[in-house]
Order: C-alpha cells, then sequence, then structure tokens
C-alpha cells in the first residue's frame, strides 16, 4: 500500500543499521506537544479498482457536450501521437533538467520548442514557457518595465479589448510591486481601440501598451498602427497571440516599423486539451536585447568537453536559485509536459497544417455566424474583420438561453454580461476546425427554438 | 555513447506532412481577412511526417533520465513513483474536454472531486481554508505572502513590509517576497542547523510582515525551535508561512496548522505525487487559518446543499484576486486528488514514516562509508545534506564531480550547492517508494566512486563517460547565446 | 594569492578605485571578485550621464553561476564606460585592474569616497575572509 516495496524483515534490518529502535523514533526531533494524531474526517484508502470506478462514474455524470465557447480556451483536433509520445515515463516522470548530460532529450525539445514558437511570433528569443496566458502577461508587463529604458513608470496601457481574465490576472500578479494599468476604452461600434483617440493617453509617461490580437471579441485591433504609436511615444508593446492565428495572421515581431517587443499567449490551442482550465502554459518571446529581462527558464546549445554539440540550461543567473531577492521572477518550473506535447503538435501540423487549422477554424466561425444570425433577435455585434470568434447580440438576457442550452448538450457560448455590462444581451461564440455543419445546424435549432418562444424558459 | 539526435529541423523536407492530422484546406474562408492583417512568410516549422515526429521524439526522450527509468534522489524534489492509475483516471475524456468556462451545472463530478481535495487538505494540514488554484509552488507562496501583506493592509498596518528568511531557504522564498513588494531579512541558522532565535529576536519588529520557513528544513532536519519562533512572530506582530517543499516528510505526524502557521503551501507534485513532466506543470495549492481566509485567491470551489459551484470575488470580497486565467492547472489536482484516495490517512502516515526510514538508513550508510554529514549529530528527516568539503581539500573534487560520475552508475545526481552555505552539500532525498536493494545499490556506486577518488580521479573529475554528452560548457552556452535553430528565420526574421 | 596593486583604493564590496586627474576616478572589481565569480559572461553597466550615489548598485557582473551587483564607491556622474567588455566579458577575469576597467565616474563637488580602503586595508580584509 502506499506504493511502498519495504518488508516488515527488511524494515527491521533497516532501523538495526540506524540504531533505533521503532520507525517512532526517527520523529523523536518533533516536540511532542505539537504532535498530531491519525488527520480527522480522512477516507478510507481505495484500492486502484476502487478509485477506478469512482472517477468514471464522476466522468460519466459530467458527460461531454458540443461546445462553441472559446474566449481564451479552444477545442482543436490532437493528433494521438502528441500524448502517445509526451507521456513516456521518460518525459513525464523526469524533472527540470539541472544535470544537462542526463537531460539531453528534455533540453533539445525544449531548444526546438524555443525555435518553433519564436519562428510563429516571429520573434528572436524564446524562454522554455511560464504557466499559462494570463500570467505570462502578469510576467510580461514586470519584464517591460524592467526593460524599458526610456521610461521609468511602472504604468501600463491595457485596453477593455484585452481578456478580462488576463487583465485581473495581471493586476493580482503586479500590484504588490507597484504596477498600475490605465484602461483604453474600445470603439462601441467596432469592438476594437480607436486608434485617433489614443494621443489622450500619452501622458504621464507610460511604459507599455498591451495589445491583444485576435482581440477578446475575435476583432482585429489595428496593429500596425497601435504599435508605431507606442513606440513613438516610448513605450514597448506587449502584444497577446492566439498561436493558432499566427498560422496565418501576420506575427507580432512584423507589426509596424519594428514590431512588438515582448510576445505572450496562451499555448493550450496546440495539442493540449481544454482539462478544466488547465494544465496550459504561456509562452513568451522577445527581441534578443531584452534575454537578460525575460523571466523563467531558458535553454542554449552549446558543446561538451569532448566539442560535440549538446544543450543545458543558460542564463540562470536570472534565476531565482542563485540571485534569490533580485531574481527576474519567482518562477522555478515551466510547464514541461505541456510544451513537449505543443513541440510534438507543432512538428505534425507544420506550418502548413496549423494554416489549415486556422482557416478551418475562421471558415467554421463564419459559418456559425451566418447561421446564428439568420435567427429573429440575434445580430453580429461589429462588423468588421474578426477571427475564429465573434460576439452576438441579443434581444433579451443569455444567461437563461446558456443554461437551456446546456440541457440540450450545448455549450453555447461565453456570456459577456459580466464583463461587459455596457454591450447588453451579449455571446462570445467561437467554432473551431472540430465542428461540422451538422454541429453548427444542431446549435441552430436549438437556439432557433429558444428565440422564437417569446416566453423562454430561464 | 549514443550518436548526435538531429534537430527536427533537420529531419525536415519541404513539402512532407503528417497530411492524415490536417483538416482540408479551405482558401476561401480568408476572403474577408485583409491583406494587411494577414502573415507573408509561413512560420518555419518542421515538415515532417507523422513516423519522423515519432521516432525523433521517442528518441529523445530515450536521452532523458527519469523516475520510471532510474533512481533520483533529487533533494528537496521528491522524485518518488508516480502511479500510473493518478494519470489514467485524470485523463478520462470527460475531464479533458470539459471546457473551463462550462457552467457548474455540467461538472458537479469534476468539482466533487476538487471539494474533496480542498477538504482533505485542510484536515491534513490542519488549516482551516484552502484555494487550489495556485500553479506551482513558488505561485503558492506568492499567494501566501499576498495574503500577508493583504492582512496587515485591512487592518491598516501599512508599515509591515519585511519578510524574514533563513540562509537555507529555497531562492523562491526571497524571490516571492520582492515580487509582493517586500524586503527580505536573511537570518542565520546555529552550528545544529535550527534557526538562530537571538538573530531571529533581533530581526523582527514593527515592520515585520512576518516568516518564511521551510520545516523540516531545506537542511534535512526539523526545526526543533519551532514553538519558540511562533511565539516571537506572533509575539512582533508577523504572521508564518509555512513552505510546504518538505511537506511529505511530516503527513500524519505534525500538521503545519498545530505549529500555528497562518498560511501554507503545498507542492502537490511532491508530497501527493503528481508527475514533474520535465519541469512542471506543479500546483501549489495553498490553506491558510481563520484571520487569512478572506483574502484567498479566486475562485475556489464551495458547496451549497448539495451541488457545487465556483466562489469567485462576489463570494471573498478582500480576495488577492485570480492567478490564472482559469482554476489552475486541474488536470494535477485530479491526479492529486487520484494519489489521496488511494493513500487514505493510514497510506498518509505510512508515506512519511518509509520517506523518513529510507533517508536515515541511507544517511547512516553513507556516514560509515566515510562521507561527512553537515550535521552530523541531526536526525535526517526525509532528505539529509553530505558535505564534501574535505574531499574537495584533500584530492580537488567537488560535489558535482560525484553528482556527474553517479550518471554513470544510472542514478540521477542528487541536488548539488544548495543550500548555498554548505560547501560543496549533496542534498539527498531518497523517498519512500525506493526499495532498500536500490538504496544498497545506490551506497556500493558511492564506495566505488570514494574509492576512484582517491586511485583514478581523473575518471571521476572527467565524468560522466556513458552518457549522450560529455560535461557542457556553460561558460560558451551563457556567453555564444544560441537560443533557437539557425536554419530558420527565427534567428533574422526581425529587422534590426 | 590575489593581486592587490599598492596604488589603489579599495572597498570592502571589493571594487578597486583608481584616481585620475580633474576630480575623475577609474573603477572596477577586484581580482579577488572575478576570482570568487569565475568565468564572466556577461556585464551591464550604467548609461553614460547617470549620476551615483555613493553605495548604489550601478553594475550587474553575471557568470554561469552568480550575477552580483557591483556598487558605487564614489558619488558622481559616470562619464565613461568600458563597452568592451559587453563583447569580452573575460577581459575582467583576465586583467582586473587595467583593461578590465569599468566606469569612469566624475566625483560630485564635495563628495568624498565612502569608506575607502588602503591596499594595506584591504589584504586584511581579505586575509580575514579568508580566514
Amino acid at each position: 500500500m502506499a506504493f511502498i516495496p519495504h518488508t516488515p524483515a527488511e524494515v527491521r534490518e533497516m532501523l538495526d543499521v540506524i540504531g533505533a529502535a521503532d520507525v517512532e523514533a526517527l520523529f523523536d526531533e518533533i516536540p511532542p506537544d505539537l504532535r498530531a494524531g491519525a488527520p480527522a474526517g480522512m477516507p478510507e484508502a481505495l484500492n486502484e479498482m476502487q478509485i477506478g470506478r469512482l472517477m468514471r462514474e464522476r466522468a460519466a455524470a459530467d458527460g461531454t457536450t458540443l461546445g462553441f465557447i472559446g474566449a481564451g480556451a479552444y477545442e482543436h483536433h490532437i493528433p494521438a501521437a502528441v500524448w502517445a509520445v509526451a507521456t513516456r515515463g521518460e518525459f513525464y516522470t523526469s524533472y527540470t533538467p539541472y544535470q544537462a548530460e542526463a537531460s539531453q532529450g528534455t533540453l533539445q525539445l525544449l531548444y526546438e520548442y524555443q525555435t518553433m514558437i519564436a519562428s510563429l511570433t516571429g520573434m528572436e528569443v524564446a524562454n522554455a514557457s511560464l504557466y499559462d496566458g494570463a500570467s505570462a502577461l502578469a510576467e510580461a508587463c514586470l519584464m517591460a518595465v524592467r526593460a524599458n529604458r526610456k521610461s521609468s513608470s511602472r504604468r501600463l496601457l491595457m485596453p477593455a479589448t484585452v481578456n478580462p481574465r488576463y487583465r485581473r490576472t495581471a493586476h493580482a500578479i503586479t500590484t504588490r510591486q507597484g504596477l498600475s494599468f490605465e484602461a483604453l476604452p474600445y470603439d462601441a461600434h467596432g469592438g476594437i481601440l480607436a486608434t485617433d483617440a489614443l494621443d489622450a493617453h500619452a501622458g504621464a509617461d507610460p511604459t507599455a501598451l498591451v495589445i491583444q490580437q485576435p482581440n477578446f471579441f475575435g476583432r482585429l485591433e489595428e496593429v500596425d498602427t497601435l504599435t508605431d504609436w507606442a513606440h513613438a511615444h516610448g513605450m514597448l508593446v506587449i502584444a497577446v497571440v492566439n498561436p493558432t492565428s499566427l498560422g496565418l495572421l501576420a506575427p507580432p515581431g512584423v507589426w509596424g516599423e519594428r514590431g512588438a517587443d515582448i510576445v505572450v499567449g496562451e499555448g493550450q490551442p496546440l495539442g493540449v486539451p481544454l482539462s478544466a482550465g488547465g494544465p496550459y502554459f504561456g509562452f513568451m518571446t522577445t527581441r534578443r536585447e531584452f534575454v537578460r529581462s525575460m523571466p523563467g527558464r531558458i535553454v542554449g546549445r552549446t558543446l561538451d568537453a569532448g566539442g560535440h554539440e549538446g544543450y543545458t540550461l543558460t542564463l540562470q543567473a536570472r534565476e531565482q536559485h542563485i540571485r534569490r531577492a533580485k531574481a527576474t521572477s519567482n518562477i522555478c518550473t515551466n510547464q514541461g509536459l505541456l510544451v513537449t506535447a505543443a513541440t510534438i503538435y507543432l512538428s505534425l501540423m507544420g506550418a502548413e497544417g496549423l494554416a489549415r487549422t486556422a482557416a478551418a477554424s475562421h471558415a467554421r466561425t463564419g459559418e456559425l455566424l451566418n447561421a446564428l444570425t439568420r435567427l429573429p433577435g440575434v445580430r453580429a455585434a461589429f462588423p468588421g474583420p474578426f477571427f475564429h470568434e465573434a460576439v452576438l447580440r441579443l434581444d433579451r438576457p443569455v444567461a437563461p438561453l446558456l443554461e437551456a442550452l446546456v440541457r440540450e448538450g450545448i455549450l453555447g457560448g461565453f456570456d459577456l454580461a459580466d464583463d461587459y455590462p455596457e454591450l447588453g444581451p451579449a455571446l462570445l461564440v467561437c467554432a473551431t476546425e472540430t465542428k461540422t455543419s451538422a454541429d453548427i445546424g444542431r446549435y441552430q435549432t436549438a437556439l432557433g427554438r429558444l428565440v422564437r418562444d417569446r416566453h423562454a424558459k430561464p | 555513447m549514443q550518436s548526435r539526435e538531429p534537430t527536427i529541423f533537420e529531419c525536415s523536407v519541404p513539402g512532407r506532412g503528417a497530411t492524415d492530422q490536417w483538416p482540408q484546406a479551405e482558401p476561401a474562408a480568408l476572403a474577408d481577412l485583409p491583406q494587411r492583417f494577414r502573415r507573408k512568410q509561413p512560420a518555419m516549422l518542421p515538415a515532417a511526417s507523422e513516423l519522423d515526429v515519432v521516432r525523433h521524439y521517442t528518441r529523445l526522450s530515450q536521452r532523458n533520465f527519469s523516475i520510471d527509468t532510474h533512481f533520483y534522489p533529487l533533494g528537496s524534489c521528491t522524485m518518488k513513483y508516480n502511479p500510473k492509475a493518478c494519470n489514467q483516471y485524470a485523463m478520462l475524456p470527460e475531464f479533458l474536454s470539459r471546457h473551463p468556462l462550462a457552467p457548474a451545472s455540467h461538472g458537479q463530478g469534476l468539482l466533487a472531486c476538487l471539494y474533496e481535495l480542498q477538504e482533505i487538505l485542510k484536515s491534513v494540514t490542519g488549516m482551516t481554508g484552502v484555494c487550489l488554484n495556485p500553479m506551482a509552488g513558488a505561485q503558492g507562496e506568492f499567494a501566501g505572502v499576498s495574503m500577508i501583506r493583504a492582512y496587515h493592509e485591512a487592518r491598516g498596518d501599512h508599515a509591515r513590509v519585511e519578510i524574514v528568511v533563513p540562509e537555507a531557504a529555497h531562492g523562491t522564498n526571497p524571490a516571492t517576497a520582492t515580487m509582493c513588494g517586500c524586503t527580505v531579512r536573511e537570518i542565520p541558522v546555529d552550528a545544529a542547523g535550527d534557526v538562530d532565535l537571538a538573530a531571529l529576536r533581533a530581526a523582527v519588529g514593527p515592520r515585520t510582515a512576518g516568516i518564511m520557513l521551510t520545516n523540516p528544513s531545506t537542511l534535512g532536519v526539523f526545526e526543533r525551535h519551532i514553538v519558540e519562533i511562533e511565539r516571537i512572530v506572533h509575539g512582533a506582530g508577523g504572521l508564518l508561512y509555512y513552505d510546504g517543499a518538505n511537506l511529505n516528510a511530516i503527513l500524519g505526524k505534525v500538521r503545519p496548522g498545530d505549529m500555528r502557521f497562518d498560511v501554507i503551501h503545498m507542492n502537490l507534485h511532491k508530497t501527493f505525487s503528481t508527475p514533474h513532466g520535465g519541469g512542471g506543470p506543479g500546483a501549489g495549492a495553498v490553506g491558510v487559518n481563520e484571520r487569512l481566509a478572506p483574502f484567498l485567491p479566486v475562485p475556489i470551489v464551495g458547496k451549497d446543499g448539495g451541488r457545487y459551484r465556483w466562489l469567485d470575488e462576489r463570494d471573498l470580497p478582500q480576495t488577492i484576486g485570480n492567478l490564472s486565467a482559469f482554476m489552475g492547472n486541474t488536470g494535477v489536482l485530479l491526479r492529486a486528488y487520484v494519489y489521496i484516495r488511494m493513500l487514505g490517512g493510514e497510506g498518509m502516515r505510512r508515506v512519511a514514516e518509509h520517506a523518513t526510514l529510507n533517508a536515515n538508513y541511507l544517511f547512516a550508510r553513507l556516514k560509515a562509508l566515510g562521507l561527512d554529514a553537515a550535521y552530523p549529530d541531526r536526525r535526517a528527516s526525509h532528505e539529509f545534506l553530505i558535505t564534501l568539503k574535505r574531499q574537495a581539500r584533500e584530492y580537488e573534487v567537488s560535489a558535482m564531480d560525484v553528482a556527474k560520475r553517479l550518471l554513470d552508475f544510472g542514478f540521477h545526481a542528487p541536488t548539488t550547492y544548495f543550500p548555498l552555505m554548505v560547501p560543496e552539500c549533496l542534498l539527498i532525498e531518497p523517498t519512500e517508494t525506493e526499495s532498500k536493494a536500490t538504496l544498497d545499490a545506490f551506497v556500493a556506486a558511492i564506495g566505488r566512486i570514494l574509492t576512484e577518488i582517491v586511485g583514478d580521479r581523473e575518471r571521476v573529475k572527467n565524468a560522466p563517460h556513458g552518457l549522450p554528452v560529455r560535461r557542457l560548457d556553460d561558460v560558451r552556452a551563457a556567453k555564444q547565446l544560441d537560443l533557437t535553430w539557425p536554419g530558420t528565420p527565427a534567428a533574422d526574421s526581425v529587422a534590426g | 594569492m590575489t593581486s592587490v596593486p599598492s596604488q589603489l583604493e579599495y572597498t570592502a564590496a571589493h571594487e578597486w578605485i583608481r584616481r585620475l586627474p580633474d576630480g575623475v576616478v577609474e573603477m572596477g572589481i577586484t581580482d579577488h571578485a572575478q576570482h570568487a565569480l569565475g568565468d564572466l559572461v556577461f556585464v551591464e553597466l550604467p548609461e553614460i550621464g547617470r549620476v551615483l550615489e555613493a553605495g548604489e548598485a550601478c553594475a550587474v557582473v553575471e557568470s554561469v553561476k552568480s550575477a552580483s551587483d557591483v556598487y558605487a564607491p564614489v558619488s558622481g556622474e559616470v562619464i565613461a564606460r568600458n563597452t568592451a567588455l559587453e563583447q569580452t566579458p573575460e577581459t575582467i577575469n583576465q586583467d582586473p585592474y587595467h583593461a578590465g576597467w569599468m566606469l569612469r565616474v566624475r566625483l560630485a563637488p564635495g563628495a568624498a569616497a565612502a569608506a575607502v580602503l588602503s591596499a594595506a586595508e584591504y589584504q586584511t580584509l581579505l586575509d580575514t575572509e579568508g580566514g
């Protein structure tokens, strides 16, 4: 039990070598007053068959749904080879590659990952990943303050079109270091930042502008104009991007005249299942000149004592285990396993597979928009270019509709009422390449029944 | 020695691809996408067949040491066996396909697991509130110290911005304090490895926000002054933070809550055996007592009647906020839940006992070989510290040399040069899942290395000899930075 | 064992200073410091024109195993920096007192160097630390 191999005879033999009467004697340095009894209320141990049954029952109770929610987590096809290889014990049960000679597999994979994600975002260098997209944005904000020598402020411009959860996370993680965010409003008609109203925000020496592309509404921001404007005012540009979209959309490295300075995003679309929110991974890439301001693990290629190529963690002097209170961040780990999956995913997809995934997802979302806006009281909220996600406006509150759809096994989208009350009843929807025309038809039919009924049940 | 494995980019052939995994091409779909938003140059990703990819990454995996293949006594990292059942039952299709924003009504099974996990962790640690969100130990630390600061500020006690940290602490402790806008006061430990109480008394005062302690400490011993430390810090108005890196050593034996810690984090990937995945994901759940409960991060799983739901900032208006986009590393939490249910209360106690038994046995055997303990008069906890200072002086071999030579014998090296204050140290954590036979084989390897140090020193200094690469040039790696494969435009895609 | 040239002055934080004409001092890190750090891989220097307070962190020297702040031994304005170190940080390892100089600082009016040690005093400090 408890995966302990010892026989009673071995325990006795080991205690004799130690010179202890019994196992209890090994805890004799703990003050007796503190000693606990058995933890109260602990369930009985289950064997593998019993826990398997319990977990299967709970999973079955949840069932599966037909999902049209994106909002930061996307259901894409995951090739079978991805997790078949990623869960090999040699990847799955190893640790941070401190002993480089015994970790060349993980290290070379991370080097390949850094190459792929740098290329995908159009930047020069990448780290070996952070926890998730939201916390990666928080780290990017802290990094921008360190890296921007032209500005001494800790103020950043944060558009309301950035994922609200990312904004909340960035605030929670950076507020203790005195960072503040000035909200940039969006154009109520277009759903993007109004580029002609920006100058009002350039006073007070902001250190960076955050741009999400596609933005939280799925709309495409005028990234070239925004980037050039920020640079002209001495700001760095932090890009938040969806990696799948970069199969087709201009990478942040070529935005405007000089490109974005720091790029972050959620890696989940690259072969990581939705998994109720995690584990995912955050990616981060930047210009070479900022590499020492970048948090997280970084792998470099070098030579061994025999002059042969090999890989090792490098630039570790920035990190907490050496620099302690002066480290770039307190982060220790990357999200190694998820990066392993993403690297295999990107290798299988290649540039063309990724572009096709992006195009098919965009096509399905367009089809979904066409289908749903044919229903009475449903219309597209924002005209103009979008990518693979879009906002619908409805003539009645969204929450009861979504609840009714769930009862039919459909996740109808993300209700914007809490985060964007000014929009009125609004729903963020997404269809990826995993959805068929029949799926879209099923959603249309179900929603149609609900909206045609003037007194739709709550 | 194995030959070089080419990079995936070298395996690529233009025009090749794993086409069966791709969706149909739909060029017409892009008509509504203006050219100015479009990518002009395709990303330079591999062009390889499925077999190319599978073979390449399988070969790379074979260049790793791992728990499944090797004894991995990496001190403070708790590299114990990760039961296969935990993986299998956390990866049931219904859990994997669940969208994080799906309503709680469609997910009661998952929420039941997470709620029960919260309750069990409270019980095991003696805390009154738990949040599962932090995505790693370091993020748990961040949550904990943020809550300490929020607590003081809510009382109008704005001067409390100093965090006391023993010099032996993990580097994450002072780094976390800085991330929380605090200043760090490091205090020494005494000759026996306990916190220097006089230094602690001198360090605390009206500016003290709290102390961060690992217990058993990173020196592999139980902090015997814990009761006195608690009195001093609480007496000065500060709070006590428990770094749960070594919680596995005291499961079912003593609870952080009973040691009167105010806030703790638990490394579920250590104590509750979720896989380390080559450096993550982890999970760093936090636990608090009543006074910090209002400040917990969100979301948390709550229970109204028989139904589970997510509690957010509307339920906890004083929360320190969201630490991730969604609800943390849910898949890791499910693995920990399965592991804990398989252990039960009795199994947890056995974990601590056998981890401690294995450490003390290995400690005794290595001392008998003539190795020097950093704290020779102390009981080992679940790990222990060896110092090779004498060997370094007499034979000019370092702890790193011994660590590298161990790799040749098929053992992952212990943690080296941590804590920084102990010269030429090895921090060794065997864990409870290793058999006596494995520990004996490790002792035999160390014995051979000690013989080599005297008779064949170069063999040790030049190790490893049988791995895919020999010792790597770290100086070159840092000076001539090579972070991306040069055959792609990644290196030159950005205009200067 | 390490070199401590007698004509220079030192700080307890292992920086050296050389007094040049016109109230300018040149500074770097000592032979002892470079030896303790090991092979340097990166040096970060302050911008020209930055005004330093004695004792403030003004530069960073980084080896594979550590990154250390360098503290300004004097108050004054940075008037020159050894940019060659950015490409060849190892110069500090090879020649810490000459080619490995880091900054030249024009002393602020009336500024005294903070807690400067003579070569003999610095040698004593090293002997004590080493013991």
